[in-house]
């Protein structure tokens, strides 16, 4: 397809992901509003906001899975849909169903259907990238073991495997922290860390604002509207996140961290 | 040939299209899409039925693929206006159901197209109504059929198997690798639908339901891995109606009800002694590890 | 017209249209409370578990008997609705295939033993098969009877316990929380659906029942937002399919009654999802296209009123 040659010198200054004036709108109510950011490439991103600030709905609007009523997403300066080999998206763990009858291996395997194209089945080659991205996420024991006996967080690292296996260079991720033990925390954190040092760059929606800045480069600020994006030593203050969260937010200001209050 | 052979050759390759399909309608939790389908197929049948003025089953076929398609997508377009998808599927089977009825309790003396036959099917006549081509009789029309829309099954599934078993797992993940999900969803709705059409005359519409849910459930609980449970589902669907088909001749009683019967009993046995999934497999091990607690 | 006015002159026919009014009323507004609990399709199942319990009653009695039907079916329904909840409480499986499977297994049995009925030829087997799409002019007056009665203490006890009900279908953890006996009080409203269906069978048959309980209802949600008028205005597009039902199948021969009510009431479904004001799809249309169009001129500014 559009297959870029590597020596291509402006190669990085391209964006890997750019959204342009992103409108969603169920019913009557706007739900995501006039969305604009471009991510660099090779940056952990962190897209925070309150509960329904549509946080979810722009990662799905941006991967065509909701309708968006307005906006344009180009995926390294090309359009998305010419580029979907070179996403990786990780959803929810909860949207799909865990009783399915398979394996974490065939999980992972999955995650290779969309460059295998049409009628090509997974080879042993798939295989082998599959056993390896288990084993990235320290997932290697499981691979035979069926999905439902697994634990949240082991769930979530298999899906994060299954998107290691589909080789992208932009990952998606919808809440890969939620209810997951510290171990997991911590095999996500280092995963995030290796993607970062292999140049790719990561859109990760989160919602524990105490790990952001140590996570993080960058922090995209929503609440329906973009309130603001930049490096996290930029962006990522009391201001701010007074803006996003509006009176829901409360500081300690003495431990220097912040916690969020109602709903 | 002998008339048994015939008669078991239908229900076989009956349960065998519907066992297979009946495992990716239980997964994608779209069993009452399946009921739903097996009933709005009648006004297609109907339809064609007048229009032809006999039995075509070509016309059939697709007088009925395209109705059941027409309901998916009314059901699902009055989902996506709010209604709750069970009260869709509720509000347009009998919809079109009743037309289907309607059609042909008001036809009844034109066509032969009798309503407790399409209801339940009249497996035991199968061999009577052969297909003829250019003076030669083929054999039964229905295996002819079933055949026809086995084959489909076999070929669709082999080719896509990938594609089916992603977009029943996670769809949104297939949708953003750029795997046309409404494709594959609309695909597994026609042969639904063809499956449906062909296997009327054998069980009638409303038994369908029955060997597209029954034997998919059983397996499902016998199994952790999805080629399996499209085998298993199979052999319990073949096995029902070679089963059922015996029980129904020494109670001289509906071919198609014992089918369905049978495969119940089955799912039963299975519901509560699977080795993995059974109920009783499940109490005891409940039961050691409360003894293995107390013990500690 | 001769011979509508013929059909309203008749009086058996007039009770039959009355019969008929009276269910459609009733399952209106159970309906409504079983749509509200997301629970469409129980109906569904409970119609088609009905087929084995009156062919059981009939088997057992030798003489059709609608009291014997009703237990008969009361039963069978009450194992349909225990067998759902077992199979998805102790098993993987799902709400969708363990209605598919208790339904095509009691549907099963249910033609298995109506055609063993059938062949085995009992003078007093005629008409079991009208169950399957019912037929209204078959009713008796007694029947009828049972019907009123069924009708007057559905609505009487629906009144009585609207509070109750009405919290169940909404908040069930909720009700709980107040110390109802949540469990109860669905099982009462079950109990009600199952006498609706089996009074019901006679007239729009097994297969078409649940479109009794669940179109009305949901067309009636399209007008208002209030629960008492929804049950209300089910009850009478219940009512209103019911009549339409009987008067067309009586005054065309061979046209059975029960598809023609189902009919009847998917009309008025579809005259509500088209035109009803706010819900309607014409009016969401609009409503889009406006919103649409604001968004493009204004380029995106909050619209909350």
């Amino acid at each position: 397809m559009n297959k870029k040659p590597v020596n291509m010198p402006d190669h990085t200054a391209v964006s890997p992901l750019h959204a342009q004036g992103i409108t969603v709108a169920y019913h009557k109510q706007p739900v995501v509003q006039n969305v604009s950011f471009k991510l660099d490439e090779g940056r952990l991103v962190a897209l925070i906001g309150p509960n329904g600030a549509g946080k979810s709905t722009l990662l799905k609007a941006m991967l065509g899975l909701v309708p968006a009523i307005r906006g344009e997403v180009s995926v390294y300066g090309q359009p998305y849909a010419s580029q979907r080999k070179r996403i990786g998206y990780v959803p929810q763990r909860e949207s799909v169903d865990w009783d399915f009858p398979t394996n974490a291996l065939d999980v992972v395997l999955m995650g290779t259907y969309g460059r295998l194209g049409w009628f090509r089945r997974p080879g042993r080659q798939e295989r082998e990238i599959a056993i390896e991205s288990l084993s990235k996420v320290g997932m290697a024991d499981y691979a035979n073991r069926q999905i439902s006996q697994l634990s949240g967080g082991q769930q979530q690292r298999v899906f994060l495997a299954r998107a290691l296996a589909q080789q992208a260079d932009l990952y998606l991720m919808d809440e890969p922290f939620a209810g997951v033990d510290a171990a997991t925390e911590k095999a996500i954190i280092t995963l995030l860390e290796q993607l970062k040092q292999q140049g790719k760059t990561v859109l990760v929606v989160h919602h524990d604002l105490s790990t952001v800045e140590a996570y993080f480069d960058d922090v995209l600020l929503l609440n329906r509207e973009l309130i603001a994006a930049g490096p996290v030593e930029m962006v990522f203050n009391t201001e701010m996140l007074q803006r996003t969260y509006g009176g829901r937010l409360t500081f300690l200001q003495d431990s220097g961290s912040m916690i969020m209050t109602g709903k | 040939m002998s008339s048994d052979f015939w008669i078991m050759l239908t229900a076989a390759l009956m349960s065998a299209s519907c066992g297979l399909l009946g495992c990716f309608l239980i997964l994608r939790k779209m069993a009452l899409i399946g009921d739903a389908i097996s009933h709005a197929v009648l006004p297609g049948i109907a339809i064609a039925f007048l229009l032809s003025g006999g039995r075509d089953s070509m016309a059939m076929m697709i007088g009925a693929t395209a109705l059941g398609l027409i309901a998916v997508f009314l059901i699902q377009w009055l989902q996506s206006s709010g209604i709750q998808s069970d009260a869709s599927i509720g509000i347009i089977f009998t919809a079109l159901f009743a037309v289907g009825v309607i059609l042909v309790s008001l036809n009844a003396r034109n066509i032969d197209l009798d309503l407790d036959c399409v209801l339940f099917g009249e497996i035991a006549y199968v061999q009577w109504d052969t297909w003829m081509m250019n003076g030669i009789d083929m054999g039964p029309r229905s295996v002819w059929m079933l055949g026809f829309a086995l084959l489909v099954i076999l070929t669709l599934l082999g080719l896509f198997y990938k594609q089916f078993k992603i977009t029943a797992f996670d769809p949104a993940m297939a949708a953003a690798c750029g795997i046309p999900v409404m494709l594959f969803h609309y695909l597994l709705m026609g042969m639904v639908s063809m499956t449906s059409v062909a296997s009327f005359e054998s069980v009638g519409a409303i038994l369908v339901v029955g060997m597209l849910v029954i034997p998919a459930a059983t397996a499902y609980l016998l199994t952790d891995r999805l080629g399996r449970m499209l085998i298993y589902s199979v052999i319990v669907g073949v096995v029902s109606s070679i089963v059922g088909y015996y029980t129904a001749y020494i109670l001289n009683a509906s071919i198609g009800g014992s089918i369905v019967t049978i495969a119940g009993i089955f799912f039963i046995i299975t519901f509560l002694l699977s080795p993995r999934h059974g109920i009783l497999f499940r109490k005891l091990q409940q039961k050691r590890i409360a003894s293995s607690m107390t013990s500690n | 017209m001769d011979m509508l006015v013929y059909i309203v002159n008749d009086p058996n026919i007039r009770w039959i249209i009355l019969g008929c009014m009276l269910l459609g009323l009733s399952s209106g507004v159970i309906g409504s409370f079983m749509v509200l609990q997301q629970k469409s399709l129980i109906g569904d199942a409970l119609a088609h578990a009905a087929l084995p319990g009156i062919c059981i009653a009939f088997m057992l009695l030798g003489v059709k008997s609608t009291a014997g039907f009703l237990i008969g079916a009361l039963i069978a329904g009450m194992l349909a609705t225990v067998g759902i909840r077992w199979i998805t409480e102790h098993s993987r499986i799902k709400q969708d295939a363990a209605m598919g499977i208790v339904l095509s297994f009691f549907f099963g049995i249910g033609v298995l033993l109506l055609t063993r009925i059938q062949h085995s030829g009992n003078g007093g087997q005629s008409g079991l098969d009208k169950f399957l799409f019912g037929q209204a002019a078959s009713m008796m007056r007694q029947d009828l009877y049972l019907l009123t009665g069924i009708s007057i203490v559905l609505i009487a006890v629906c009144i009585l316990l609207f509070k109750q009900f009405k919290l169940v279908s909404f908040d069930r953890g909720f009700a709980k929380g107040l110390g109802w006996p949540v469990v109860w009080l669905e099982q009462i409203i079950l109990l009600l659906t199952v006498f609706v269906v089996v009074a019901g069978i006679q007239a729009v048959g097994v297969v078409l029942m649940s479109a009794l309980l669940i179109t009305p209802a949901v067309a009636a949600r399209y007008w208002t937002d209030r629960l008492h008028i929804m049950i209300i205005l089910a009850g009478i597009f219940g009512a209103v399919s019911g009549a339409a039902g009987t008067v067309s199948s009586s005054m065309v021969s061979q046209l059975p009654t029960g598809p023609v009510t189902v009919l009847a009431a998917t009309l008025i479904f579809a005259i509500s999802a088209l035109f009803a004001p706010r819900r309607g799809w014409l009016a969401r249309l609009w409503q889009h296209r406006r919103n649409r169009l604001e968004w493009n001129n204004k380029g995106g500014v909050s619209h909350e009123q």
